[in-house]
This record gives structure tokens, C-alpha cells and sequence, in this order.
């Protein structure tokens, strides 16, 4: 990864820094910034890559990932798998309807710009507040659920289930569905009003229009934006471990237990190996991601 | 979509107009009864009592609550500070003097955005054990780690303010009139960029206030740490002080639409993605 510095070398051709000299030393000036990435960023990630194929004695072994097979690792992948499938699909569905309900209206509409700017402070939603806020709201003494209680219907007859993963599924789509907004409106924005006239006067319905003209359109940009949510949850970690304390359930608290040994036991190169898994997830995902975005800019100027 | 509103028979339109309305009605009660709930319940008082601001007073009589915020106000003044020093400069001498470098400068930039926290901070824990061990434990020190999450975010907003102006024309104009390298930088690039600097600034400050998973994972109680922590034994205080970082979160974005009429505007995605950082 630190391939930066070479080609630095050959493609100088600038001036000479000092008098006459002819080495080329422009170089130089990305030295400072090229050390700092190199060792707090590309160092870690040579950690991980490395911690997690070699032990302790610095032999090649693949024992870190043979325990990816233990029971509440395999539990704990599929259930985020199941999480953030579940939060992209039903995000993506719900923020397209209110990007549609966006881009039908007044492009330079109040309700426009304020329905943006009201997802850019939602932006800056962390996660431990995410998860207080619902807390607040739905939590055994949060009001609507007191409210509710009072109107006798007790959510909670069955379980707390705001602090398993239901809840923070529902804690989730509070960062989903905005994200799909900003990231479906300009597809949306791009479908010509002249296609709708062309249907229509070719004699289609609104059935015909959104089957075979704006449908096909739009899917790749939607099932892309899925993508993008499904990788923004899966990677997601602050929320899950403010909102629940108990089980671990997502993946990304699994490398916390190994990392910290609180759980279990402290196991620095598992918790490597449980990284790589993410990063191969997260990286299919985001490869995919870009695939389909490339095909919506074809079509989408 | 200006084809629905292209006008074809009434009921169309009415339907359109229920089905917006219904839509945007039940977003706006899903996303705002959260944040009025959190003002809700950090002004609830105890048993029967009427509300009060008692959680809100009381925050300055929990230290290691004010410890927290004051360790997170400076991490986010030295990030800022570290980032700027160490990308400006950098980014103008990429573009003057190795332009061939430059999309390794941005593939280098980006690349934190594909890296979940929860994995950087599993290769960071070793570097940051070494560094406890002969340098410093100091929380201060989470900075060098905040300064790589910054750096997508950065680099953009750096990018699109020095894409809009001549570097190479006004360094060159500087420099034949005598002016040494501080001088281009300091009182020619500067003053060009200063809505970019500032943007990038801005995120920076609400991506280190908002930073959780790493000084979780590396043990340093921080501001969100502290009040996930506090949450457990007191939740109308840490809810109150939940509120309060949002609220000041806002002000930095109101702050940052105000100087953001420039070009070189920032874009909302960028923010959609420092909210992912800080959950990641």
C-alpha cells in the first residue's frame, strides 16, 4: 500500500527546487502528509490484514479464521446480514415514497429545500444519541409508550424489544430512509417529463409508464441505493452497542468482545479475522454498489 | 417528475396530492417525535413534579462528565487544527508541483470511507497500546486516529474550494512578484479557500463531537462514551447533554449554511456520510 512515494520520483518534471540542481525533489513536500496516512492508516489496516493470518510466533495460520465457524460468530453474522438486509430493503422502499413525494413537487419549493436541509440535520445524528432519542420516545418511560399504556396497549407485552434487534432495526431506519432520499432524489430528478408524455401518447397508462418506462429506469439506481444502505448498517456499530447491552448481537460489537475481552476472552487476532470479514462484506457490497451506479449515470444525465 | 404535474385528469392530481401529503405527514411525525421526546424527558421532573430543568443544571456537577466535554472540545480544536496543517498545504503542492500524483491523493483521501471504524480501530489498538506505552495514554492522542476519519471529508470540501480558483496562475503571479512558498500559501491560497477551509473545518468539529466507536473501542471516555456511560445511571442528564450536542451540532450547521454561499459548496451527502462515520 505505500506504492505512493514511487511514482512521485518519475513523474516529477517540475522546476528544480534549489539553484540548479536537477534532482527532483518535489517530492519532498508530500513526505509529511504520506507519513501520517502511512502510519495511521495504512499501518492499521496492514495490522488487521496481517494480524489476522499470522499468530503469536509469526507463522502463516488460518486457526483465526477457522473461528468464524463458533456458533455466536456464525449467529451474529447472519442476524446482521438479516438486520441490514431487512433496514435497506424496507429504508429503501419507504425513503423512495418520500423522495417521490419530494420530486413531484415545486423543484424550487420551500417544502423541498426544508424537507433536504431537515435530513442534513438529521445528518448529524450520532449514534448514542440515535439510540437515546428512541429510548426517550418508546423506552419503558418514554412517553408514547406511556401514552400508550395508559390507552392500554402495552408494546411491551411480550419482550423489551426496542433493546433487541426489532428495535434496533427500527432505531436504524431513523439513518436509512434519509440517506435513501439523498441518494434516490437526483435519479428521481433525472426522469424526463417527456417520457411520460411519449407514453401517453403512445396510448400507455400509469401501469405502462412505471412497468416499462420509468421502472426499468429507476432499478438500478434503486437496487444500488439498497447496496449503499445495506453496507451503511452492516458496518454500523455506535448505535447497536448504546441501544443494547446484552448478547451482542451485531458483528461489529463481536469484534469489541474479542478485542476488549470483557466477553470471552481476549483474542486480538480473532477480533482481525472478524474484521476481514466485515471489510470482504462491506467491500462486495460497495463493489456492486458502484456497478450499478456506473449503469444509472448511463442513462440518468 | 414535472411529467405528473404535466396535467391530465383532476382525480390524478388529487390522488397525487393525498398520497404526498400522507407521506410527508407520517415522515415528519416519525422523525421529529424522537427529538421533541429527548426535550421531553430531559425536562421531566421526579415522582409527580412539575418539569424542571434540573437534569440540564445539574450536568456541571458530574466531572467526569465535564471532563469528557472539555476532552472532546479540544480533540476537536487539534483535529481540525492537525487536518488542515497537514492536507492544505499538501493538496496545493500536489496540484502545482505533481499533478500525476493526484489521484493517488484522492484514492489515499477516500479510502477511510470504505473502512468500517470498528475494523480501523482493531489495527489501531496495537499503534495506540505502543504510543500509551512510550509516548503518551493521553485522550488527546485520539486526534492522530480523527484526523484519518476527517480526511474524505476534508479532502472534498479542499478539493471543490481549490478547484474553483487558479492555483498554479496565482502561486506563479506570488512567486514572480517574490513572494516565498509561506507567503503563496498563507496570503494568496488561504484567503481563496477560506469557505472550503471553514467548511471542512466544520465537519471535522461535528465528526469529533460525535465520535463514538473508536474511543469506545480504545477505552478513552470521550463525549459520547461519557454519555452512553452516564445513560445507564442517569438518563435525564445524559439525554439533556444528548440534546445539548445536538443542539450545538446544529448551530455548526447553521453556521455552515451561513458561510456556505460560496462555491465550493459542501454537499448535504457529506454530512449524510460524517453521520455515517460516527456510527460506523
Amino acid at each position: 500500500m505505500t506504492i505512493a512515494g514511487a511514482p512521485a520520483v518519475s513523474t516529477t518534471a517540475g522546476r528544480p527546487l534549489l539553484g540548479g540542481r536537477r534532482l527532483p525533489l518535489d517530492w519532498i513536500g508530500t513526505v509529511p502528509f504520506l507519513a501520517y496516512v502511512a502510519v495511521f492508516l495504512f499501518l492499521p489496516t496492514v495490522i488487521v490484514l496481517g494480524g489476522s493470518v499470522f499468530d503469536a510466533n509469526g507463522s502463516l495460520t488460518l486457526v483465526n479464521f477457522s473461528h468464524l465457524s463458533r456458533v455466536y460468530i456464525v449467529k451474529a453474522t447472519i442476524q446482521t446480514i438479516g438486520l441490514s438486509a431487512f433496514t435497506a430493503v424496507v429504508g429503501a422502499i419507504l425513503g423512495a415514497l418520500v423522495a417521490y413525494a419530494i420530486a413531484v413537487g415545486n423543484p424550487q419549493g420551500l417544502l423541498r429545500r426544508l424537507t433536504l436541509s431537515v435530513s442534513g440535520v438529521l445528518a448529524q445524528f450520532g449514534g448514542v444519541t440515535l439510540a437515546f432519542a428512541f429510548i426517550a420516545t418508546i423506552g419503558p418511560a418514554g412517553f408514547v409508550y406511556l401514552w400508550l399504556a395508559q390507552h392500554h396497549a402495552d408494546i411491551y407485552a411480550r419482550s423489551t424489544w426496542l433493546f433487541e434487534l426489532p428495535g434496533l432495526a427500527l432505531v436504524y431506519l431513523y439513518f436509512q430512509i434519509p440517506l435513501m432520499v439523498l441518494v434516490f432524489l437526483p435519479a428521481l430528478d433525472g426522469i424526463k417529463p417527456q417520457w411520460r408524455e411519449a407514453t401517453e401518447s403512445l396510448g400507455g397508462g400509469t401501469w405502462h409508464y412505471w412497468r416499462y418506462v420509468a421502472g426499468p429506469l429507476l432499478a438500478p439506481a434503486f437496487l444500488g441505493a439498497t447496496l449503499l444502505l445495506f453496507a451503511n448498517s452492516f458496518s454500523a456499530y455506535a448505535t447497536a452497542n448504546a441501544l443494547i447491552n446484552q448478547g451482542q448481537p451485531v458483528i461489529s460489537q463481536q469484534i469489541n468482545g474479542a478485542l476488549s475481552g470483557e466477553v470471552g476472552s481476549f483474542e486480538p487476532g480473532f477480533a482481525k479475522a472478524i474484521a476481514v470479514e466485515m471489510v470482504i462484506i462491506v467491500t462486495l457490497v460497495t463493489v456492486l454498489y458502484s456497478l450499478l451506479q456506473r449503469r444509472t449515470s448511463r442513462w440518468l444525465q | 417528475m414535472a411529467a405528473v404535474r404535466g396535467g391530465f385528469q383532476r382525480s390524478k392530481r388529487l390522488k397525487l396530492q393525498v398520497f404526498r401529503t400522507v407521506v410527508l405527514l407520517a415522515a415528519g411525525i416519525f422523525f421529529l417525535v424522537p427529538i421533541g421526546a429527548m426535550f421531553e424527558f430531559s425536562t421531566r421532573g421526579v415522582g409527580d413534579k412539575p418539569r424542571t430543568l434540573e437534569a440540564w443544571q445539574s450536568i456541571g456537577t458530574y466531572p467526569d462528565l465535564v471532563a469528557a466535554i472539555t476532552a472532546s472540545l479540544e480533540l476537536a480544536a487539534i483535529t481540525t487544527i492537525v487536518m488542515l496543517v497537514l492536507l492544505a498545504p499538501t493538496m496545493v503542492w500536489v496540484r502545482l508541483k505533481l499533478p500525476g500524483l493526484s489521484p493517488i491523493m484522492e484514492f489515499v483521501c477516500l479510502l477511510p470511507l470504505t473502512i468500517p471504524a470498528i475494523v480501523l480501530v482493531v489495527g489501531l489498538a496495537p499503534i495506540y497500546n505502543w504510543m500509551g506505552n512510550n509516548f503518551s495514554d493521553s485522550i488527546l492522542t485520539l486526534s492522530f486516529a480523527y484526523v484519518v476519519l476527517v480526511l474524505p471529508y476534508a479532502y472534498r470540501s479542499l478539493e471543490a474550494g481549490l478547484a474553483a480558483i487558479d492555483v498554479k496562475t496565482l502561486s506563479e503571479a506570488a512567486r514572480s512578484l517574490g513572494a516565498g512558498w509561506l507567503t503563496v500559501m498563507w496570503r494568496i491560497i488561504v484567503p481563496n479557500i477560506s469557505s472550503a477551509i471553514l467548511n471542512s473545518a466544520f465537519l471535522s468539529v461535528a465528526l469529533v463531537l460525535g465520535e463514538y466507536t473508536i474511543a469506545n473501542n480504545l477505552l478513552y471516555n470521550n463525549l459520547q462514551v461519557e454519555i452512553a456511560f452516564l445513560g445507564r445511571a442517569n438518563a435525564g442528564v445524559s439525554i439533556a447533554v444528548a440534546v445539548a450536542s445536538l443542539v450545538f451540532a446544529f448551530v455548526i450547521l447553521v453556521l455552515l449554511s451561513f458561510f456556505n454561499r460560496g462555491r465550493g459548496r459542501l454537499q448535504l451527502a457529506d454530512l449524510q456520510q460524517v453521520m455515517r462515520t460516527e456510527r460506523g
